[in-house]
């Protein structure tokens, strides 16, 4: 896996947090995956591959716990059995209004709670969120090549 | 340090420097891929805002793709069997 972060080594290194997390994200999220086989049957393959991402955002949430405000947002969100919605694309219609729209705000409603997050913390948030998003999606492609093959 | 601005803000609010909208555009900029970017590093505030936005929606994306696919899987493939397999791949 390459390493996205400088070598600096005084600085504080994001991928020392994250390689901890993976161990985490890995069994949270295979033990949810032997869950969801054990306990759903051929006629709710919808409501299975929904359960599925749920345990994705969930492993994600739960290997970063509480100390980052996009992980704390998303274990509110699935305690509180909320749906798990991002918005997809920008609606063509507002597109005049969107190029002067706040690249800013685009980005808030793609983050998990970004509403409430200054600019500063917007962008420290996401780059944080997208470690760990990228990771998740690893881990489901290598799930997917080990049973595969 | 000389106060010079490498990147505009419209779009950010006042009240945070220069230098640190750099420091945290510079982080997020190094967890894009880079053929989003090129490997140019003078990229615009709002360019690197742009592809972020972009990025992170395929990214969900891809986080809803494989979750049916996986869903597919389960219905055919025992996971419990390859359980060892997944964890070795993983720890290399």
């Amino acid at each position: 896996m390459e390493s996205k972060s400088s070598t600096t080594g005084n600085r504080d290194n994001p991928n020392r947090n994250l390689h901890g997390s993976k161990t985490m994200m890995a069994s949270h999220f295979l033990r949810a995956l032997f869950r969801i086989q054990q306990t759903s049957t051929s006629s709710s393959s919808a409501g299975r591959s929904r359960r599925i991402r749920r345990a994705a955002y969930a492993s994600m949430a739960y290997s970063a716990g509480t100390r980052r405000a996009w992980s704390r947002a998303l274990l509110r969100k699935l305690r509180s059995r909320a749906r798990l919605r991002f918005p997809r694309r920008l609606s063509r219609a507002a597109t005049p209004q969107r190029r002067d729209m706040d690249q800013a705000q685009v980005l808030r409603k793609l983050v998990p709670g970004g509403p409430s997050m200054d600019d500063c913390k917007l962008l420290e948030e996401t780059a944080d969120y997208i470690r760990f998003l990228t990771t998740q999606v690893r881990l489901m492609q290598t799930v997917m090549d080990s049973v595969s093959s | 340090m000389s106060g010079r601005r490498s990147r505009s803000r419209q779009s950010m609010s006042p009240s945070i420097t220069d230098e640190q909208i750099n420091d945290l555009m510079a982080k997020l900029q190094a967890v894009l891929p880079e053929a989003r970017l090129g490997i140019n590093h003078r990229v615009s505030a709002a360019r690197v805002l742009q592809e972020t936005c972009s990025y992170l929606r395929s990214l969900h994306r891809e986080v809803d793709d494989l979750s049916e696919r996986l869903s597919e899987l389960l219905a055919m493939a025992d996971i419990s069997g390859a359980e060892a397999a997944i964890i070795r791949s993983l720890l290399m």
